[in-house]
């Protein structure tokens, strides 16, 4: 971990919409470096803009967001991106080590002829693979691959660029319970191992309580931020939602937000023992 | 054409010596035969590159559809009285540049493209009907007439090509990026909407290359068959990009070579082989009954034990 006091990424009044329309507005946070930020709210909330925003792929449709220190930008190498994601189309034959391998140059031009970069490649895609525990996957078809094992891959190629940030979106969606559980201790180990900030966006709390370090919670055209237990609150959830939002603890730590939509509201999984 | 020359006396157009070298040497004694391999060889190689990325980017149907379109610029330009090509280039190119402009927006407008595309024949079927003079261009818009191309074409295809093949060369890895991973590939940075749309409009390059060989109808053959079939055979999309030029390459010097020695045409012999190639690819290609014989017979038995393992943690 870096250390330094200047954060990841800042913002002040922020808010995020489309063609005039205001999502969320009057955000202020501030990621810190070697944070593991998770990102909740119910779906259509503005979760992923939020993403795009620091992705420098959506303008800020008010105040200010700075990350590394200044505006964002398009195609920053220090942002790894791991987008949300339905399977692949099965027939897709393409090796999953050329995948991997498109997030060291495939936003270069040119076809790349130099053997030294080509064979650099190679060694970063497989140690990409590697640790993500996919080593075993790079001469696979990548259609042919499990979600749960696709999503290591997408993985593999964000962080193959060595990034300082790492945006995740939904990366729990479309899950068994115990996958859950493996992908959010593996995004959590290897953040541990490499010291880069994780932004993790998700419906479900319960898998990631473990792990994170604070909330985000995107909601009633608002955003709060702060540890799980201040934030996931009866009367924090309540002022944002603006509604009579119920949270409830079982006696094994799990949370349960009631009251809002079943979408949002339930819970999905006991946190079971770390793998 | 070949039958109707032998009949007239020319015994040379007979048939095959079966001296694969003699019979070569015959046939590019003549300039028509020359002009089209040269042609044929430029326009197979851009098709078959193209053709890759049209696959992996499951825009086929739109391939098809801006060959179609191109029909309504034939059948115009024939009406016109200029070079029937040339209306295919115009049309395909502001089709495709119409579709590229719906970029992402692309896939489920089939039925727009579809009706657009039926228009256009319609369109094309018209100007077929006004024009009062001997309808063979056209007809030979339809289903390729690449015996009959003239220098000045020849020329125009192999320049094309070259410019076709500079400009993939240029924007190869990301087109490959936005190709697998376009939100991925948007993230990092690629223009993925100049991208695509810099895409059709070598793909609409592409096709009016082909369209001389293979005709408006019988485009697939060129532009998509060898694609598929490299695609199934090769997971390295370098190697499918090789395989799938050679083939596209293959296809059409074997089908000038039994043209001209058979009186049947050009496209039905690039059609035929096509199909038979890609029917071939799938019966022994990967995940096939007899291609998982063919693998097991010739590999080693895989360490099933070390795929099941997760690899150690590996310093990035």
């Amino acid at each position: 971990m870096s250390g330094t006091a200047e954060p990841i990424a800042m913002a002040a009044g922020l808010a995020s919409g489309y063609h005039g329309r205001t999502v969320w507005s009057g955000a202020d946070f501030s990621i810190a470096a070697g944070e593991f930020l998770t990102v909740l709210g119910p779906n259509g909330a503005g979760k992923s803009t939020l993403l795009r925003m620091v992705l420098g792929l959506l303008r800020p449709a008010q105040g200010t967001l700075r990350v590394f220190g200044a505006p964002p930008r398009r195609g920053n190498p220090a942002i790894g991106y791991v987008p949300q994601r339905r399977t692949l189309d099965p027939d897709l034959n393409v090796r999953a080590a050329d995948l991997v391998g498109l997030g060291v140059d495939g936003h270069q031009w040119g076809v790349g002829v130099s053997q030294r970069k080509k064979r650099e490649k190679r060694q970063d895609v497989t140690r990409a693979l590697a640790s993500v525990g996919a080593a075993h996957l790079g001469g696979r078809a990548v259609g042919r691959l499990s979600g749960g094992e696709q999503q290591r891959l997408q993985l593999a190629q964000a962080l193959v660029a060595r990034p300082r940030l790492l945006l995740l979106d939904e990366p729990l969606a479309s899950l068994d319970l115990r996958s859950q559980q493996e992908v959010s201790q593996l995004v959590a180990d290897l953040r541990a191992e490499y010291g880069f900030t994780v932004v993790l966006v998700t419906h479900d709390i319960n898998p990631v309580l473990g792990v994170t370090d604070r909330v985000m919670y995107v909601a009633g055209g608002g955003v709060s931020v702060g540890p799980p237990g201040e934030v996931i609150t009866t009367e924090s959830l309540s002022r944002l939602y603006q509604a009579e939002v119920e949270v409830l603890t079982d006696s094994r730590g799990r949370i349960f937000v009631v009251g809002l939509e079943a979408e949002t509201a339930h819970p999905h999984s006991p946190r079971g023992p770390r793998p | 054409m070949t039958g109707a020359l032998a009949s007239q006396g020319y015994s040379f157009l007979a048939g095959p010596g079966w001296n694969l070298y003699a019979d070569v040497q015959n046939m590019l004694s003549f300039a028509f035969m020359r002009n089209a391999f040269a042609a044929g060889t430029a326009s197979a190689l851009v098709a078959g590159l193209i053709g890759y990325f049209v696959v992996l980017r499951a825009s086929s149907f739109a391939a098809h559809a801006i060959s179609h379109i191109g029909f309504a610029g034939a059948a115009g330009a024939v009406l016109l009285g200029v070079n029937p090509v040339l209306g295919v280039g115009a049309l395909s190119l502001a089709a495709s540049v119409g579709m590229g402009a719906l970029g992402r927006r692309l896939r489920g407008r089939d039925v727009v493209i579809g009706l657009v595309m039926a228009a256009s024949l319609g369109l094309g079927y018209l100007f077929i009907s006004l024009y009062t003079g001997n309808a063979t261009d056209a007809y030979a818009v339809l289903f390729g007439q690449i015996f009959g191309i003239t220098v000045g074409a020849v020329q125009i295809t192999v320049l094309t090509s070259v410019v076709v093949l500079a400009l993939l060369v240029a924007v190869y890895r990301p087109l490959l990026f936005a190709s697998l991973d376009e939100e991925v590939a948007e993230a990092r940075g690629i223009r993925v909407g100049a991208v695509g749309l810099g895409f059709m409009v070598l793909l609409a390059l592409a096709v009016s290359e082909a369209v001389q060989v293979s005709g408006v109808l019988l485009i697939f053959a060129l532009l998509v068959a060898p694609g598929a079939i490299a695609g199934r055979v090769f997971r390295r999309p370098a190697a499918a990009l090789a395989l799938s030029a050679g083939l596209a390459v293959l296809i059409t010097w074997v089908s000038l070579g039994l043209a001209f020695y058979t009186p049947y045409p050009v496209s039905f012999y690039v059609t035929s082989l096509a199909f038979v190639a890609y029917l071939a690819a799938r019966a022994t290609g990967r995940g096939s009954r007899l291609g998982r014989r063919l693998t097991a017979s010739l590999s080693p038995p895989r360490d099933t034990a070390a795929e099941g393992r997760p690899a150690a943690t590996v310093r990035l």
